[in-house]
């Protein structure tokens, strides 16, 4: 079998994954889509494992190994993941990425800076107010 | 002991005095009238001993170095002549008479330990001035009175106007100290050495490089410390401060120190004539000015700020014909009957309640109410008038006879024309001077009037000092046969022609303002009299009144013109401007306070809007930016992944293209 279906058939995948990862709203099919995203990687490394075993006489078989270990990697990746999502859902009853926006900067987050760096400022004037402005120097002025 | 050490432990007692006052002013308050008084009186006893084992021989100098410079050395020496002892043992008896004093006038004050601490500090810095051979240890003493008096003329610093009177002083006399330092560098850097032998060897030989220049910058100092026109504002607003404390800054310190210095360093001055012209037309200005001055004040401690101000123009005149014998005469005496007057004053001011001379006129029975205070202020009054036989005479005379001897060119020392300047000023001022002392006599002892009530009756003590003081006011000038040995065997005695036109104008000038008087209480007499004193609510308010020297219940009658008095008539239109003070402190203002206020402000302005938007901007540009960036912060994860793949694909593309072109 030439090399290039399978080449192409995991640059498909790949592609669909990092669309997934980008564009789907739940978390679970983001999820997925990671997976997607190894397993045509794992697609190509055994591919290209055995082109190179017949090509160079390749004995190692290193993308085997590099797959097994990405497969074990995925499978404790996936556990985690699903546990977080299973968490967020029952804390928030929604897995929906785009409401998840905890750490974004709000214009109220702006607002209560600036007034905390204004109200500083103010406290520092007021703290070095000219001692040459005294009443008694203003009532000579006055006279 | 040797008699330098002697002199060395005159201004050094009062100084452990001073210090030991302040510490224990408030853990061991029985101490503090015993450290008040009995450094100074030992002080005074020592310069007698001085005085006496010196007794115008030879002049003793002693000096041990500090520490090498490089440059010019500073020694810590000593320089003792006829002129020094004398008036330091002057310096010594004020300060004690003005300590003694002061137990009795400010028994009840809460402030009273570092009162008396800071006038022992301040006579000990005095005598520092008198004994000290080096100038930087004579300026370091100058210095120090600087800041005593600042901080004794603002001693009431409740009320705003000692505050701002002690601000005035300091910042007057410093505006004549700053030339002054640069005189004393150009003095050196001329004649290689700030021991006053030395420089007195060097101008005899002819050493001095820049006479007129140097004389000049050292005029200016005298003339803020000695209040000579045209920085002689500071002296009559220093009334502020306590009635004793003003009998210490006129009398003995302070205003002495300049005159003293000048004495002591006459050679210098008199090495350029152009610098004696400008002393005695800043003397004559000064004696005139101020005896105008002193006719039209309402409030007796004014009237007698402006009499000293005259005085010290005599001494300055007499320095600028070259005297300093008839100008350190003048200062013994007037140091006697000055420090008489104010100390008079202020149990006459105890016993009526006001400082104002009008208030005074319109109260009968001062005379034997104060009686004490009557019969010697009168004694005073008698010697500044200089009329003989009392002392104050005999020291004028000197002064106008060694103008006398200026002008007629018997003396190659001074030009002639600052003879005949002093000379003119000299005799207007004795008409003047007899002018204003009837006045303060007439109006303060003479009034007519509702008796006010008494409170509470003369501590002893200031009775005696009165008495003590009084003495040498009557009789100090008799001794112008000794003084005259003593300062290097100069005559001091009067002579004719001055003595008879002297006296004669001043009895003139006594009877012109007595018949004055007459006239004008006639006529006041006549008119129904306005609504008049308000009585203060109660007797322990009149007593703190009097005591702090401010008269609030006074202050509108004090403004108001009153027909019965002589000085109005006798000045005339002039009188406006006389009691302004020829309007010296609007020019001083218009001149000096406006151009620093204005400059604060612009200091100010340039700080707050410019070097300020230095900061700010410093902060608000990287507080934009960082708004600008967080705006790219959603919290959406896939946005931030979408982002960096999208950098990745560029930079991947980029890198291609780059190797593309590379190859």
């Amino acid at each position: 079998m030439h090399l290039a279906y399978p080449a192409v058939l995991s640059a498909l995948l790949f592609a669909i994954g990092v669309y997934g990862l980008l564009a789907r709203r739940n978390a679970i099919l983001v999820l997925m889509s990671v997976e997607l995203m190894l397993n045509a990687v794992n697609l190509n490394l055994v591919a290209f494992d055995v082109w190179l075993s017949t090509t160079l006489r390749d004995t190692l078989h290193g993308g085997q190994a590099l797959t097994l270990f990405t497969i074990a990697l995925a499978a404790a990746e996936i556990g985690i993941g699903l546990a977080i999502v299973l968490l967020v859902y029952r804390n928030r009853g929604s897995s929906d990425v785009d409401r998840l926006r905890d750490t974004a900067e709000t214009e109220a987050d702006d607002d209560a800076e600036a007034r905390a760096a204004e109200a500083a400022l103010a406290a520092d004037e007021a703290r070095v107010a000219t001692p040459y402005d005294s009443p008694a120097e203003k009532a000579e002025a006055a006279r | 002991m040797t008699t330098t050490t002697l002199a060395v432990l005159v201004p050094v007692l009062p100084l452990l005095g001073a210090l030991a006052g302040l510490a224990l002013g408030r853990v061991a308050p029985g101490f503090v009238r015993p450290l008040a008084v009995l450094p100074p009186l030992a002080a005074t006893v020592l310069a007698a001993l001085v005085a006496a084992r010196q007794h115008g021989g030879p002049a003793i100098d002693a000096a041990t170095e500090l520490t090498p410079t490089g440059s010019v050395p500073v020694e810590l020496a000593l320089h003792l002549d006829g002129f020094a002892v004398v008036v330091a043992v002057l310096v010594a008896a004020v300060a004690t008479c003005v300590q003694l004093y002061s137990t009795g006038y400010l028994r009840e004050d809460p402030r009273y330990p570092s009162y008396a601490a800071l006038v022992s500090l301040f006579t000990s810095a005095m005598l520092l001035v008198v004994y000290s051979g080096d100038l930087i240890v004579l300026l370091v003493g100058w210095e120090v009175m600087g800041i005593c008096s600042y901080f004794l003329v603002g001693h009431y610093w409740e009320t705003p106007e000692a505050r701002s009177a002690s601000l005035k002083a300091f910042l007057v006399t410093k505006l004549g100290d700053v030339p002054f330092l640069i005189g004393l560098f150009a003095l050196a850097a001329d004649t290689g050495s700030f021991r006053i032998t030395r420089i007195l060897d060097a101008v005899g030989n002819g050493g001095l490089d820049h006479p007129t220049l140097i004389a000049l910058l050292l005029l200016a100092g005298v003339a803020g410390k000695s209040a000579q026109f045209p920085l002689h504002i500071w002296l009559p607003d220093a009334m502020a401060g306590p009635t004793p404390v003003s009998a210490l800054i006129h009398a003995a310190t302070m205003v002495a120190a300049g005159v003293y210095f000048v004495a002591r360093l006459l050679p210098v001055f008199a090495a350029s004539a152009a610098a004696l012209v400008v002393l005695a037309v800043m003397a004559a200005v000064t004696m005139a000015g101020s005896a105008l001055a002193a006719l039209a004040q309402d409030d007796i401690k004014r009237v007698l700020a402006y009499s000293t101000i005259g005085q010290l123009g005599y001494m300055t005149a007499a320095l600028a014909v070259a005297d300093r014998s008839a100008a350190v005469f003048h200062l013994l005496t007037h140091g006697a009957f000055k420090a008489l007057l104010f100390l008079a004053a202020g149990a006459l001011i105890h016993a009526a309640g006001t400082n104002s001379l009008t208030a005074m006129a319109r109260t009968g029975a001062l005379r034997t109410r104060a009686a004490d205070a009557y019969w010697t202020m009168t004694v005073a009054l008698l010697a500044l008038a200089a009329l003989p036989p009392f002392s104050g005479f005999f020291s004028k005379e000197a002064v106008l006879g060694a103008a006398e001897r200026a002008a007629t060119g018997h003396t190659e020392a001074a030009p002639a024309v600052a003879g005949w300047i002093v000379l003119t000023a000299g005799l207007a001022t004795a008409l003047l001077t007899a002018a204003y002392a009837t006045r303060l006599w007439l109006r303060a002892f003479h009034g007519q009037g509702a008796e006010r009530p008494v409170h509470g009756p003369q501590p002893l003590v200031i009775n005696v000092i009165l008495w003590v003081l009084a003495a040498p006011s009557l009789a100090l000038g008799l001794a112008y046969g000794v003084l005259g040995d003593w300062f290097g065997g100069a005559s001091l005695a009067p002579t004719l022609t001055t003595s008879v036109l002297a006296t004669g104008l001043a009895l003139v000038g006594g009877l012109v303002t007595y018949g004055t008087w007459r006239h004008t209480t006639a006529l006041a007499a006549a008119r129904p009299r306005g609504p008049l004193e308000p009585q203060p609510e109660s007797e322990a308010e009149m007593a703190t009144e009097a005591l702090t020297g401010h008269a609030p219940d006074d202050g509108d009658l004090a403004e108001r013109p009153d027909p019965a008095d002589p000085g109005r008539l006798l000045l005339g239109p002039l009188h406006r401007h006389a009691a302004a003070g020829f309007h010296l402190d609007a020019a001083a203002r218009t001149l000096f306070v406006r151009p620093t206020l204005a400059a604060a402000r612009l200091a100010a302005f340039l700080d707050r809007e410019v070097v300020e938007t230095y900061v700010r901007a410093g902060a608000a540009v990287p507080r934009l930016l960082g708004a600008a960036v967080r705006k790219s912060q959603t919290g959406n994860a896939q946005t931030y992944l979408t982002v960096l793949l999208a950098g990745a694909l560029v930079l991947a593309v980029a890198a291609v293209l780059v190797t593309a072109a590379g190859a």
